[in-house]
């Protein structure tokens, strides 16, 4: 590939970071439409109806846009910090066209209705093997750069990406455990709240391990890259990972919280949520922090604007999480439209964000360029981005506790005060406002596609030598 | 309530292995330094761009590290 000096392998991280961009155009338009299919029930058209679409949503902005970016900049940052080109070969560019595969088939599997029937886990069991097979891949090509670094220290985004990458292998394996029946169609292993158990372990851990500590990863990379300063302490941010991973495994049945699940497994995960409060909000000030004595930077970079934004919202997310998963918090906001207002404060405001700012950071460099064809453009993409951001958990709150209090209610004779029907009719109005939040949020997007491709425009799209080691390393 | 059954030993083996890992990278000095490489990462340039303020960088990053 190169000639007497080595490069770093740009050319994966290059596909990804595009991918990330049309990626999330794709799932977030879903978003935008199922959105609308809930205003306007109309919409709901043959089998592109609400059902089949929202498992579509999902898979793609988690694992086509949020997998991209994640692919993107751990290849990114394992090269840079450990001073050496990717390894495994032909592992690299399957891991690329072998993810696209899986979206693609994601994309024409789920609409026509085939489906596991686990939330985020929907795919059938033939694309589950391929996901396997990539996923191993990417272990191999992500720990193999590791074992041949030129320097001794692991920085400690590595260590975030390493354990995102090997937790999810392990919650795939097992919640995909299914006995198949034909070529489209096949049983779970476990039944009943066996398997709803084994469901939300998976469920939340997948957030935990894939939107948490991978999107840490990148924040602990790209944030004091942009900055220009360290990390605002590095210790911290080592206690942050080993307190996050010893922590995390347990707080999935917050998720079955009033169901068949044994009290005491319910009292358990709800401990573990609250326990979690600790490690978040420790790297979230972490993050933040480290732009102390340089806050002046954040007027003029709207790449600094997405990050440190990202992280307040991951604060937020991190807050209202714990809380929800108090049981008599959750007596209210379970089933409401809370739930998946405190998800898009997420996925939106922390996981879009941070993978927005760190693609920004990524795309000149990765073209040869010095900055983004416009800076400006970035600049309005963070503002729609944000206020697009509020609408959406706003209105979120403000319909979920609604639901939850009409459901709630009771006559003094002990009669139900509202029938469920007119729960929904009083949503409309902010169901509309959340469309209205989630348009904004994928116009932003188009923005940055506009700029990413005008920033491609006659780049150079040559790989970087690989850096030597600044100081003496053993 | 099987999937306890489950869960439990792959949670303890999961464990463990972090166990392991932790023991590895404090033993092989991964924490011996917990200043140098968060500056260290600043000093890579990955193009030529314009020098941040880079002087403290300098300053903390370039003091002798031990084997």
């Amino acid at each position: 590939m190169s000639g007497s000096q080595t490069t770093y392998n740009d050319k994966v991280v290059r596909q990804f970071a595009v991918m990330t961009v049309i990626w999330g155009i794709v799932g977030m338009l879903v978003g935008v439409i199922i959105a609308a299919q809930l205003v306007w029930p109309e919409l709901n058209m043959g089998f592109l109806h609400f059902g089949r679409l929202r498992p579509l949503h999902t898979n793609a902005v988690i694992f086509a846009f949020g997998g991209c970016a994640l692919f993107a900049t751990s290849y990114w940052c394992v090269q840079r910090t450990s001073h050496a080109r990717l390894w495994g070969g032909p592992l690299v560019p399957f891991t690329f066209w072998g993810w696209q595969i899986v979206i693609l088939l994601a994309a024409i599997t789920l609409p026509l209705g085939f489906t596991q029937g686990k939330e985020y886990a929907e795919l059938e069991w033939p694309i589950d093997i391929l996901i396997t097979l990539v996923w191993v891949s990417y272990a191999l090509v992500f720990f193999g750069t590791v074992a041949k670094r030129t320097v001794s220290h692991i920085y400690v985004a590595n260590w975030f990406f390493g354990a995102f990458i090997i937790a999810v292998a392990l919650l795939h394996l097992v919640n995909s455990a299914a006995v198949p029946v034909t070529l489209t169609k096949s049983y779970s292993a476990y039944s009943g709240v066996q398997d709803a158990m084994i469901q939300w372990w998976y469920g939340h851990n997948a957030v935990g391990f894939f939107l948490t500590a991978g999107f840490l990863g990148m924040m602990y990379y790209f944030v004091p890259k942009q900055a220009g300063r360290p990390v605002y302490s590095y210790r911290l941010s080592v206690v942050h990972f080993w307190a996050l991973i010893f922590t995390y495994m347990w707080a999935g049945p917050h998720h079955l919280h009033y169901t068949a699940l044994p009290d005491w497994t319910q009292s358990v995960g709800m401990i573990f949520s609250l326990i979690l409060l600790a490690p978040s909000w420790g790297g979230m000030i972490n993050g933040i922090m480290t732009l102390s004595g340089a806050w002046h930077k954040l007027r003029d970079d709207p790449i600094l604007k997405f990050l440190i934004t990202s992280l307040s919202f991951y604060g937020m997310s991190t807050f209202e999480g714990p809380m929800m998963a108090i049981k008599t918090v959750n007596a209210l906001s379970h089933y409401t439209d809370w739930t998946v207002g405190h998800v898009h404060s997420g996925a939106l405001g922390w996981v879009a964000m941070v993978s927005i700012g760190s693609i920004y950071y990524l795309l000149p460099k990765l073209f040869g360029k010095t900055e983004m064809y416009s800076t400006k453009l970035v600049t309005t993409h963070f503002w729609i981005a944000t206020i697009g951001t509020v609408l959406y958990i706003a209105s979120m709150w403000i319909a979920g506790v609604m639901q939850g209090l009409m459901w709630r209610a009771v006559n003094a004779d002990g009669t139900l005060a509202y029938s469920f029907v007119e729960s929904v009719k009083g949503s409309y109005p902010f169901w509309a406002i959340r469309w209205l939040g989630g348009v904004l949020f994928l116009s932003g997007m188009l923005i940055m596609a506009y700029n990413m491709f005008k920033t491609m425009a006659g780049g150079k799209t040559q790989d970087a030598p690989v850096v030597i080691p600044v100081a003496h390393h053993a | 309530m099987e999937s306890i059954y489950l869960l439990i030993p792959v949670s303890v083996i999961l464990v463990f292995g972090i166990a392991v890992a932790f023991w590895w990278s404090v033993r092989s000095g991964q924490f011996d330094d917990l200043e140098g490489p968060g500056f260290r990462i600043l000093m890579d340039e990955d193009q030529p761009s314009p020098p941040a303020d880079t002087n403290e960088v300098n300053k903390k990053a370039n003091k002798p590290e031990k084997d």
